[in-house]
């Protein structure tokens, strides 16, 4: 088949690839830049373990093709954390067990940063509103968003320093 | 002493796994790619029964990047087109001449990469000759119904009767008793959905003959047993990895044809070769869980005292008898159905049937049945407690095996270890403020609206299991652990238990750090490694608790007390003059004369008593003397929309009692995934075939797991009631809420309509089923 040659910056890195067009930007995230932090867990765009923030917004990496993301810029979890720092989000889910077999965290992460992001201070509601499309089947949610919440305290502690952090370079 | 702290049982240490999880470090089975790697996908059939007349792999293996096509007749003459299945059944790898359900493997492609093995599945043909279904098993066991399995010698759809109790006094009782209450129940199809789907890497080391699987798990040493056995391949060169894994629930515990296919492949053309199946044929193909349908019977004195109970089931396997049940409970546990509640007498029959379904019977995040069983004994007391016009927590006090009772020998045989109902139930009463919610909803009833309060005070049953009755394939189900103290007073624990998310690393470690007086910071656990960890059974049935939880605090012991001889070395006393107190081996009398671990693991390697070994390590393989008894009780209130049948959860109460408590943080975290996987078949799952078998449930589109969205803010309370038997008096909790929540919501449900005469729905209690009800009692609105 034939390919088609793409750049995309991914965690602050660039990358110049040829691609089949076919090709989900999830398999290249995963198969093609070996980041294995991004999961699969369907194949109806309903679980999103793939979410990944596509210039900055979330997305489920198994629903856009490899070649749409051509020139964009590209965050996956293993971009959260900075000069050994843990992202805030990270931390949240560490401190409120808000993972059990950790499969759905990678993506269910993204999602937290992306609402925090645009919403420093969510309610609850909110938060439960804005992981509706990321499912979890060990945990039950509430330390879920518990570590959202930890997430959402300390970001507006540190705000000067931790603005900007999502979203690449 | 030491400066670290020790943090050992009842701490809520933070897990040690996470650091690499939440970094997306973790290593599932997708995630490992080994040089030459070959992509392997199935073709699976869109008939649930039908003759294959031709298999046409031609246009497939003249694509680009096509290396094979494997079908049955290949296999059999390998001797592998069967497998055997837990339960002494036989299962299809590939057919050779029809297939049996729907999606069921029919043959396999290798190719280079996963689209090319995706294009090449749908290039080959297959003839088919469709035969009628047989989908009801009530159907499958009249005279004349289609045979699923005319490969067995028995000519019927019928595979087993097993029955638990006594039939005679159980009967008398029925027939003399004031009041009888019966019901049907049916407990649907539902499937465990991890988030992370099934699959393997298989390699095959042509220079050190060795073959090593990676391989979602939950129980790799029995499944490498099951791999020599079946392959002939010595069991030495076989290694299996269980690496990180998405989520289990049981769902991987039985062996796939995937797997198997997979292996032949890599052994075959030399390659590795990684198999990872889709969510559709996740949800479509693999192991399903229930599907029991139940006849139960109470026999009652008129002022509400339960004297037995009687129950049958027609229990539909689907094609093969793939349940994942020890070996002499094909129905599993499910006889422990007479619950919390003292009777005289019970009877329990169970008949297992083929149908053209897929194949299966494993747990749901739960102990084998259990949730089956509960269900039935919980809706039956509120059933009885309808017919006689008292309140259901009032008839459950009434009935509940009293603290003094224990250990209690139960009328189907299981002798209860330790529980306190009344306090437990009472607990969860106060807390929730039982009274005041009666009145609100007889308030609320006045005003026509629709409040239900529900109650489930459930006994759960795990930990298998003790060796004389206990064994899969014959391989007893024992659990082991190997602990190893370095010089410097850090240790390795490996253990032969499998987590897929319930913390493993850190609550073994806790037990090490609880037994040894090591901080639990120093202290690694490792599993999953058939080449390196102990022998044990696998992570099921909350059975890693009662199991190798045991294990892991007998082999520290041992450790001790050979600690207790160097320490007495050391001290220039005796030993007998030690007592292990505070984490430590003081001189009795002389408290501050004293040994820690650390400076005893040290001279285990350089200063040990004469006639000692050196080193400090020690091994067991624990064989628990019972089972153990969690419990608890829970109250649900639900508010019921009779604009659109929905129901909403306003609370749920969980009061749990799993005995000692390693992790108070992730026992609280294990049951909030419970409950919700308790909630789920309560009110949304359900894996529905159509007339031809087809499944109509086969992706996340049409079966609906719980998102944060439907899910409510689970509160949780506890009591601790030991076990009498387990080295630390734990119990296990990962399954309770599971077994225990889906009759609290029923029973909310049913509550909230009492009045109109419901008594009794079957899950899931969907919008639309609920919405007819209202319809039919002319309260919709
Ligand atoms: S893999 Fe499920 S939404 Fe992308
Ligand atoms: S932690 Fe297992 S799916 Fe969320």
């Amino acid at each position: 088949m034939e390919r088609v040659p793409i750049q995309l910056t991914v965690n602050g890195q660039l990358y110049q690839a040829e691609v089949e067009p076919r090709m989900l930007l999830v398999h290249f995230i995963r198969d093609v830049l070996n980041l294995t932090g991004t999961h699969i867990g369907c194949d109806t765009t309903s679980c999103g373990a793939c979410t990944v923030l596509w210039d900055g917004r979330p997305v489920k990496s198994c629903t856009v093709f490899a070649v749409q993301a051509d020139g964009g810029e590209i965050l996956t979890v293993e971009g959260l954390e900075r000069d050994g720092q843990l992202h805030p989000v990270q931390e949240g889910f560490w401190e409120e067990h808000g993972l059990q077999c950790g499969f759905c965290t990678p993506g269910m992460m993204m999602t937290a940063v992306a609402l925090l992001q645009e919403n420093p201070d969510p309610s609850e509601e909110e938060i439960r509103k804005a992981i509706a499309g990321n499912l979890c089947r060990c945990t039950g949610y509430v330390n879920i968003v518990k570590a959202i919440q930890y997430a959402a305290r300390k970001m507006r502690e540190t705000a000067p320093a931790a603005a900007g952090i999502a979203g690449g370079e | 002493m030491t400066t670290t702290p020790i943090r050992g049982l009842g701490h809520p240490v933070k897990r040690k796994e996470d650091p690499r999880f939440i970094r997306g470090k973790g290593t599932y089975v997708d995630d490992i790619k080994l040089p030459g790697m070959l992509f392997l996908d199935i073709v699976r059939s869109p008939y649930a029964h039908a003759r294959i007349k031709r298999i046409d792999p031609s246009k497939a293996l003249a694509m680009p990047g096509v290396v094979d096509v494997i079908t049955g007749a290949e296999l059999e003459k390998a001797g592998l087109a069967w497998m055997p299945t837990l339960m002494s059944d036989r299962q299809m790898v590939l057919p050779t001449d029809r297939v049996v359900y729907y999606a069921q493997e029919v043959a396999a492609v290798v190719a280079t990469d996963r689209y090319t093995a995706a294009d090449a599945v749908l290039a080959v043909e297959v003839e088919y000759e469709p035969l009628t279904p047989v989908l009801d098993p009530f159907k499958a066991l009249e005279p004349g119904a289609p045979l699923v399995r005319p490969d067995r010698e028995q000519k019927t759809n019928h595979i087993w009767h097993w029955e638990a109790g006594d039939k005679e006094k159980t009967d008398r009782i029925f027939q003399e008793a004031e009041v009888v209450v019966s019901q049907d129940l049916y407990i649907p199809r539902i499937h465990v959905c991890s988030i992370e789907t099934c699959g393997c890497v298989v390699n095959y080391d042509r220079a050190t003959d060795k073959l090593t699987i990676w391989m979602t798990s939950q129980a790799p040493h029995a499944h490498r047993t099951v791999f020599s056995l079946v392959s002939g391949i010595p069991e030495h060169k076989i290694r299996i990895i269980s690496p990180d894994i998405g989520g289990g629930f049981g769902g991987k515990v039985p062996v796939y044809p995937g797997y198997v296919i997979a292996t032949y492949a890599a052994l075959k053309l030399g390659k590795p070769i990684k198999w990872i199946e889709d969510r559709s044929e996740n949800l479509q193909a693999d192991s399903f869980a229930r599907d029991y349908h139940i006849h139960a019977e109470l026999a009652a004195t008129r002022d509400g005292r339960i004297r037995a109970m009687r129950v049958h089931t027609v229990a539909d396997h689907g094609a093969f008898d793939a349940a994942a049940n020890p070996s002499k409970f094909p129905a599993g546990l499910f006889s422990v159905c007479t619950g919390s509640y003292d009777m005289e007498a019970a009877h329990v029959a169970v008949d297992g049937v083929y149908t053209n379904k897929p194949p299966g019977g494993v747990a749901y995040r739960c102990s084998f049945r259990v949730t089956e069983a509960v269900h039935t004994i919980e809706r039956m007391v509120d059933i009885l407690a309808d017919e006689l016009g008292m309140d259901p927590a009032e008839i459950r006090f009434k009935n509940f095996i009293r603290p003094e009772q224990f250990p209690y020998k139960s009328p189907t045989g299981w002798e209860y270890d330790s529980g306190n109902y009344p306090a437990t139930l009472q607990k969860a009463l106060d807390a929730i403020g039982y009274q005041e919610l009666r009145r609100e909803q007889a308030e609320r009833r006045a005003r026509g609206e629709l409040m239900g309060i529900g109650i489930s005070t459930f006994t759960e049953i795990v930990g298998a299991g003790p060796s004389h009755t206990f064994d899969i394939l014959g391989i007893k189900m024992f659990d082991s652990a190997e602990i190893r103290v370095h010089p410097t007073g850090s240790a390795i624990v490996r253990i032969g238990v499998q987590t897929q998310g319930q913390g493993h690393e850190t609550t073994f470690a806790q037990i090490v750090a609880e037994e040894l007086g090591l901080p639990v910071e120093n202290i690694i656990v490792e599993h999953g490694d058939t080449d390196t960890a102990p022998y044990g059974l696998g992570t099921y049935a909350s059975r890693s608790t009662p199991t190798a939880g045991a294990a892991t605090a007998v082999a520290a012991r041992k450790i001790r007390e050979k600690a207790r001889l160097i320490a007495a070395h050391l001290l220039e006393v005796s030993p007998d003059d030690l007592e292990w107190r505070d984490y430590a081996f003081r001189v009795k009398g002389a408290p501050d004369r004293f040994k820690t671990m650390q400076e005893i693991a040290f001279a285990a390697y350089t200063n040990f008593p004469q006639g000692l070994e050196g080193g400090l390590e020690a091994v067991c393989y624990y064989d628990p003397p019972n089972l153990t008894f969690p419990f608890g009780a829970y109250v649900c209130v639900v508010d019921i929309d009779r604009g659109t049948g929905q129901v909403k959860i306003r609370e749920f109460l969980a009061v749990d009692d799993c005995g000692t408590i390693i992790n108070p943080m992730i026992v609280e975290g294990q049951i909030h995934g419970g409950l919700t996987m308790g909630m789920a078949p309560a009110l949304f799952e359900e894996i529905v075939y159509d007339e031809n078998g087809t499944m109509l449930t086969g992706t996340f589109m049409d079966y609906l797991l719980p998102t944060a969205m439907e899910t409510p803010h689970w509160k949780t309370d506890k009591t601790v009631t030991p076990s009498p038997h387990h080295p630390l008096g734990a119990k296990g909790v990962g399954e309770s809420p599971t077994i225990g929540a889906p009759p609290a919501i029923v029973n909310a449900v049913v509550d909230a309509l009492s009045h109109l005469g419901v008594r009794h729905i079957d899950i899931p209690i969907t919008p639309a089923k609920l919405y007819q009800i209202l319809v039919e009692k002319g309260v919709a609105e």
